[in-house]
């Protein structure tokens, strides 16, 4: 059954506040879950007041600058600092977006930072996304072709073909869709979630790829596809802009289109 | 202890191959819905239930009959297969979710096939 409260060790207490220095003028205060697996203690959102002169214009410059010059154990991934990696995928201001793509500027008060929702916690802001990792491997994302390679260079696709990939190749695979859909968080153990469904869709739109039906077939079942209910919030959070609801749906008409 | 590989679990016991029939007959039976819903709400304004007599004269005409029979149908059936989807989502216990699952279904055919029967009662009470 769908759990609505939290279990007891799972409660989020208030935790530390770090104060601004004094002669800091634009300060904005950054609320940020922290949790320690090893210390047996419930998680906290602890405080930092950030003088904003002193720090860049995105999220991941405040983190990094609190990790930096405040608190060293603050825990989060970051990788490529500008929208490339996906590695900073975070609920900033009740949103999944990427905290090197999200101006403080954007937000208004206090600037709440919690984990990728509904995901196991490996520790402060780093979710375990070993599960969508395993769905993604599961829909085989690579060209799956029987015909031989062209002896004299690669596979060849007309411009147009090669144009219904756009919109696809783009994602990022950093989850923000997947961890932002009430269906993935209820059934995730079954659902193959947005961004594992957008990666599906990124095959079976390409032309060189010769297994569009063993695809189809893997995908039509209840969960791993059906549970979809159109509800959009992948194609809302998407910090790339891109339109995970749409491929999906691009997915179910394809299997409409072969039944009887 | 669980020592499966992630990749395991997630394939598990592999595709239903199914799913699209429900899919679609949702979709199917929403549309059908549509002009059924409007064309019970329009006959009740019209005033074809103000009484026995009136309903009697309504549903004694072939395409009043049918059309009732068709919706009683294709929201019987549009009814379990939301609910469906809605336990399908939330009740995790297999054991419960199946037994929810039967139990709607048969509910709804109880009260389609009840339905039925009465429209035809009405139908076949003045011939």
């Amino acid at each position: 059954m769908v759990e609505f409260n939290l279990p007891a060790n799972s409660v989020v207490k208030e935790g530390k506040t770090f104060s601004a220095p004094a002669d800091a003028k634009n300060v904005r205060a950054f609320k940020i879950y922290r949790f320690d697996p090893d210390s047996g203690d419930n998680p906290r959102t602890d405080t930092y007041d950030i003088d904003l002169d002193k720090c860049g214009p995105m999220v991941l410059d405040a983190l990094i600058k609190i990790k930096n010059e405040i608190d060293a154990t603050l825990t989060f991934r970051r990788s490529c600092r500008e929208g490339i990696c996906g590695s900073c995928a975070m609920n900033i201001d009740g949103r999944n977006t990427l905290a090197c793509l999200k101006p403080i500027d954007d937000i208004k008060g206090e600037v709440k930072i919690y984990p990728l929702p509904h995901m196991p916690v490996v520790k402060d802001l780093v979710p375990d996304l070993s599960q969508p990792y395993a769905q993604l491997a599961s829909i085989e994302p690579w060209l799956k072709a029987d015909s031989p390679n062209p002896p004299d260079g690669e596979r060849l696709q007309s411009r147009e073909e090669r144009a219904k990939l756009d919109g696809l190749w783009e994602c990022i695979l950093c989850f923000s869709c997947s961890t932002a859909c009430p269906s993935y968080w209820w059934n995730s153990d079954r659902y193959l979630g947005p961004a594992v469904l957008l990666q599906a869709y990124r095959w079976l739109a390409d032309s060189r790829d010769e297994y569009t039906g063993e695809r189809l077939d893997a995908l039509e079942d209840p969960f791993r596809l059906y549970r979809c209910h159109t509800i959009m919030n992948c194609t809302n959070t998407c910090p790339k802009g891109l339109n995970p609801a749409l491929a999906i749906t691009e997915i179910k008409k394809m299997i409409a289109e072969r039944r009887a | 202890m669980k020592m499966q590989s992630d990749l395991g679990r997630v394939r598990g016991l592999g595709s239903a191959k199914s799913g699209s029939s429900h899919w679609w007959t949702q979709r199917v039976t929403a549309a059908a819905n549509l002009p059924l819903g409007i064309w019970f709400i329009v006959s009740i304004l019209a005033g074809h239930t103000a009484d026995y007599d009136a309903v009697q004269a309504w549903l004694g005409s072939y395409f009043h009959s049918t059309m009732m029979i068709l919706m009683i149908v294709s929201v019987a059936v549009h009814f379990t297969h939301g609910l469906q989807v809605v336990i399908e989502d939330y009740v995790h216990n297999r054991k419960v979710e199946m037994i929810s699952l039967m139990l709607i279904k048969a509910v709804a055919a109880f009260l389609s096939v009840a339905a039925i029967i009465s429209v035809l009662r009405i139908v076949f009470a003045g011939a």
